[in-house]
């Protein structure tokens, strides 16, 4: 894992393009206003975009084998509830990771 | 020469929430990060030169499974795309910060848009470094966070298993927040179906990346229904 040319290289990349969305409004738009297409992603594409990652970060599970996913759907499940609960998201991440921990040890 | 002590104490006692919250969250990322086998340093780097949470995980990942260059690239154009959109709503207002603006734009992270967009500081205060000095310790909450998690990683070695679902519960947290702004189901499913189908179709290196081609599409051959869904809310 620690091959400084490539990690140096991903920072570099990572950097560039997350600086290119938050500098490229101000680069376009600072003169003219944005056509209407801009608004219609900004208002509709950030849910599109979380149950992305969310799917996306739980793409290794393994369906077909015992416990056919069920601890990560469990944890998501814990998350989910203690946040439509509490809405305090650092209590909701905590209290879900605890919970997945726990499990993998467990079961 | 002034210091702008006022707008500093001003900027710090805004600022303690976030302070909490990039703490904790920056000092397991440090945590993250050295428990997959990279020194302390490179953490720390990354949150001081790419400052957006959701990547910085994400790309640990990514980074363990040695993904080339260009989809890392993708994905930071993609992951992050919502703050393309902070921009829009900040140009008239960053207009006034003159040489602190580049920095400004640099670290607009969800939180400190949170923070900027809602704040109004009391009268007498210089709105340019208040601004300036809130964004400034937002940043380095987070760099410090991560620096503790990562320097406590490598004294201390415990069995991490299943910390990197932290990743995937901060994703699920931050859908039920957008669901509380939406009130509509159809992007979640447009999310979940172009998921599904790339996850089942693609290639591991391409998941990502097809995921949000396919939603785009169907983004766009839904648009009458999302502007529906759009007004009604």
């Amino acid at each position: 894992m620690d091959n400084p040319s490539y990690l140096l290289g991903a920072l570099g990349v990572l950097a560039t393009g997350n600086l290119i969305t938050r500098a490229l409004p101000f680069v376009l738009f600072s003169r003219r206003r944005p056509p209407g297409w801009v608004f219609f992603i900004e208002r509709n594409f950030s849910p599109v975009i979380m149950t992305i990652l969310v799917l996306y970060t739980l793409r290794t599970i393994d369906f077909s084998h015992a416990p056919y996913g069920a601890r990560e759907i469990a944890a998501v499940a814990v998350t989910a509830l203690l946040h439509l609960w509490r809405g305090n998201y650092l209590l909701s991440i905590f209290g879900g990771t605890a919970f997945y921990m726990i499990v993998l040890r467990f079961f | 020469m002034r210091l702008y002590q006022k707008e500093f104490q001003s900027a710090f006692q805004a600022s303690v929430p976030v302070m909490l919250g990039y703490l904790v969250l920056g000092f397991s990322f440090g945590l993250l990060g050295v428990s997959m086998g990279l020194a302390w340093y490179w953490p720390v780097l990354m949150s001081l030169l790419i400052y957006a949470g959701a990547l910085q995980f994400l790309a640990l990942g990514m980074i363990e499974a040695k993904t080339g260059f260009g989809s890392l690239f993708i994905a930071s154009l993609f992951v992050n795309s919502r703050q393309a959109f902070y921009g829009l709503s900040l140009l008239n207002r960053f207009r006034r910060m003159g040489s602190l603006k580049p920095y400004m734009i640099f670290a607009l992270t969800d939180e400190t848009y949170a923070l900027l967009t809602t704040l109004r500081p009391e009268e007498g205060i210089n709105r340019r470094y208040y601004a300036f000095y809130l964004t400034l310790l937002d940043h380095l909450y987070w760099v410090t966070g991560t620096l503790a998690g990562a320097l406590f990683g490598a004294a201390v070695h415990f069995d991490s298993r299943g910390i990197d679902f932290a990743l995937t519960a901060l994703f699920v947290v931050l859908a039920i927040e957008q669901y509380k702004t939406y009130r509509t189901w159809i992007p979640f499913a447009l999310g979940a179906f172009a998921s599904v189908v790339a996850i089942a179709l693609l290639p591991e290196r391409q998941v990502l990346l097809g995921a949000i081609v396919i939603a785009l599409a169907g983004m766009f051959t839904f648009r009458p229904l999302l502007e529906k869904g759009d007004r009604d809310g």
